[in-house]
């Protein structure tokens, strides 16, 4: 009985070609809406997360100045620089570090034979490369000589090497830096645009001393990156730098910290938060297409409901039994919803797989959400196939007939 | 001849109370086999109202109704559909064929419900259609047909699966004298060559003069109930 029950539901859903596919329609544009955007929203979200992640792990980033508040780069004016004994305090006195790189960074315009380019100069050392995941692509890093001394060699970043050198291999070339010149040893892997849409490629890394003594022509260090091992022990070395830098910077009780540390896990909860919302902004109007969709599907199977209670009265009246109609309109209304439900997931996996890439985010299967849409509009088209179907198979087949 | 239906006393009310409606009172019937019936009346004389019990699709408020020695006022609601799928056929004025389907198919429709292979489905539709002098017009869908074809149809589903009886309610309503004479003389055949029991419900006499035995409903009773003696002599002679 099931297997002819579900013959005749295909025969109708044949039959009423028409119908069945502006049922399906309503279910796949719904369907794939919601899950496109959500796939698209979750996929930037995990952009933003990834390129937060691409400054380093569990960083601390220490800049002079109170954090953040009041107007504008005010806060900056006026405190005090760090400088390399703050660095080797923290490195000698906190443990449970990774790293410890002082920056100092400078605007200069660089040149290779006929090329110039305008870049910002970091001063740091070694400590650098492991507090901000950086590879070296070709080349190496400081020596200890180079570091001591401050001598003149350079890394450069993938954007500065495609600028200035094309095609050509740049590492022992030398590099003008302004009015002195300087070798590169090393060229950095290439990280892309950071959240905040600055190329981070778009940079040359010399030793601390050299940039000081040179760009600078000061001994200040203006920010402290902080690579802490374990990601538990981020808030205790946060403490711990602070009370360490309000003693070395002789700061009595009763004033504020004329320094800030801040906790990259902070950016990225700030920004993807931002996204998040707007996911749940994307999900809400696509929502609104799914709640369209499911109203589609109840307008055309309530339309057809005269006709269906027609030929609900004459398959009673040859002698068909109500449960046997039943199954066969509950079968045609499951077979269609789920047909329209998997055509909606199938597109709009292909949708969001397209879309990712040129949106440039990543892609990821969110079962949640296709389960979820999938569930909605299948439901929708199962209740209002089925419902008024079952209205007319407990009428009496007479009526039924008359049915106008 | 056995007899194939007795109605008891058989009253139908429709409605409740105050707004209640007395459609049949205490009719008496018996319907030999092979017999052909025409039931004729007015408007709201209980002509419909007994044709629908007489075909199972309704049942009577009182009285008894033996359809082959079965009481069928005593039979459930699947049990009836499942006596409407053995043993009945029905035409109705409206044809009541499935759009958008073949003619084919319509008539393959009660044998669907009855398991039949596909095979034997499609051999017994082609047999019914022949009978009904639609050979080869299976595959066109009822918007394609003329009414006189499309109650050919309608009769070759009622006929495909072998019925005891059929039942015919105004089968020419919808049709011009030529066709309606067609189809009469389609039932006619149909209860003559194959002994098929017809019932049929009419109101224009000139249709009922083709049946064997006319029985006259006024206000929910039996009026009279006369042998056609003009067609019994006429195949007396034949």
């Amino acid at each position: 009985m099931l297997w002819s029950s579900f013959l005749l539901a295909l025969r109708e859903v044949r039959r009423n070609l028409l119908r069945s596919f502006l049922t399906i329609l309503g279910i796949v544009i719904g369907v794939s809406a919601v899950i496109t955007m959500v796939t698209l929203g979750n996929g930037a979200t995990q952009a933003v997360k990834n390129q937060v992640a691409s400054l380093g792990s569990n960083l601390l980033q220490i800049r002079t100045g109170q954090r953040m508040m009041g107007p504008p780069g005010g806060g900056a004016t006026g405190a005090p620089s760090f400088s390399l004994e703050d660095v080797e305090a923290i490195r000698n006195q906190i443990s449970g570090l990774a790293a410890v790189a002082p920056e100092v960074s400078k605007s200069a315009t660089v040149v290779s034979m006929s090329n110039n380019w305008s870049t910002s100069v970091t001063g740091t050392t070694n400590d650098f490369f492991i507090a901000g995941s950086w590879k070296i692509a070709a080349g190496r890093t400081f020596t200890d000589a180079e570091e001591k001394a401050g001598q003149t060699v350079c890394l450069i970043g993938e954007t500065i090497r495609k600028e200035l050198f094309g095609t050509q291999q740049p590492v022992g070339e030398s590099l003008r830096v302004n009015n002195f010149s300087c070798e590169i040893i090393g060229i950095l892997t290439s990280k892309g645009q950071a959240s905040m849409g600055r190329d981070q490629d778009d940079t040359v890394i010399m030793p601390i001393k050299a940039v000081q003594r040179r760009l600078a022509g000061n001994h200040n260090v203006s920010s402290i990156q902080v690579s802490v091992k374990s990601e538990n022990d981020i808030t205790r070395v946060t403490e711990e730098l602070t009370s360490l830098l309000r003693e070395r910077r002789r700061l009595g009780d009763d004033k504020d910290d004329n320094f800030n540390v801040l906790d990259t896990r902070q950016i990225t909860e700030a920004l993807s938060g931002t996204t998040q919302i707007l996911t749940m902004l994307l999900a809400a109007v696509a929502s609104v297409s799914l709640l369209v969709g499911g109203i589609g599907i109840m307008n055309i199977m309530l339309v057809s409901v005269t006709e269906r209670t027609r030929e609900i009265g004459i398959r009673l009246a040859i002698g068909a039994l109500e449960r046997e109609v039943l199954l066969q309109f509950l079968i045609e209304a499951v077979v269609l919803s789920s047909l329209g439900g998997a055509v909606g997931v199938g597109l709009a996996t292909l949708a969001s797989l397209a879309l990712s890439q040129v949106m440039n985010v990543p892609y990821t299967f969110n079962v949640g959400i296709n389960l979820l849409s999938f569930v909605f509009s299948a439901g929708i088209g199962v209740l209002f196939g089925y419902m008024p179907a079952k209205r007319a198979a407990r009428l009496d087949p007479i009526d039924a007939l008359r049915h106008e | 001849m056995s007899t194939l239906i007795e109605l008891r006393d058989i009253t139908k009310i429709y409605g409740q109370g105050q707004a209640s409606f007395k459609a049949l009172h205490g009719v008496n019937m018996s319907i030999e086999q092979g017999d052909f019936v025409a039931i004729m009346g007015p408007s709201g004389s209980g002509k419909s109202t007994a044709m629908n019990i007489l075909g199972c699709l309704d049942v009577p408020t009182d009285g008894e109704y033996l359809f082959s020695d079965v009481h069928v006022e005593a039979l459930s609601r699947n049990e009836r559909a499942l006596l409407r799928r053995h043993y009945l056929g029905f035409v109705f004025q409206g044809f009541n064929l499935l759009a958008r389907t073949s003619a084919q198919e319509n008539v393959e429709l009660p044998l669907l419900y009855r398991g039949e292979s596909s095979l034997d489905r499609h051999a017994a539709a082609e047999a019914a259609l022949r009978q009904v002098g639609l050979e080869g017009w299976g595959h066109h869908t009822p918007a394609e047909l003329s009414g006189g074809q499309q109650q050919r149809v309608a009769i070759a589903r009622a006929i495909v699966t072998n019925p005891t009886i059929l039942l015919a309610d105004e089968p020419t309503g919808n049709l011009d004298t030529k066709t309606s004479n067609e189809i009469m003389a389609l039932l006619t055949s149909l209860n003559e060559d194959k002994g098929i029991t017809v019932l049929m419900v009419t109101h224009e006499p000139d249709m009922a003069e083709y049946a064997k035995r006319i029985i006259h409903f006024v206000d929910g009773n039996i009026d009279s109930d006369i042998r056609n003696r003009a067609i019994d002599s006429k195949r007396s002679v034949a």
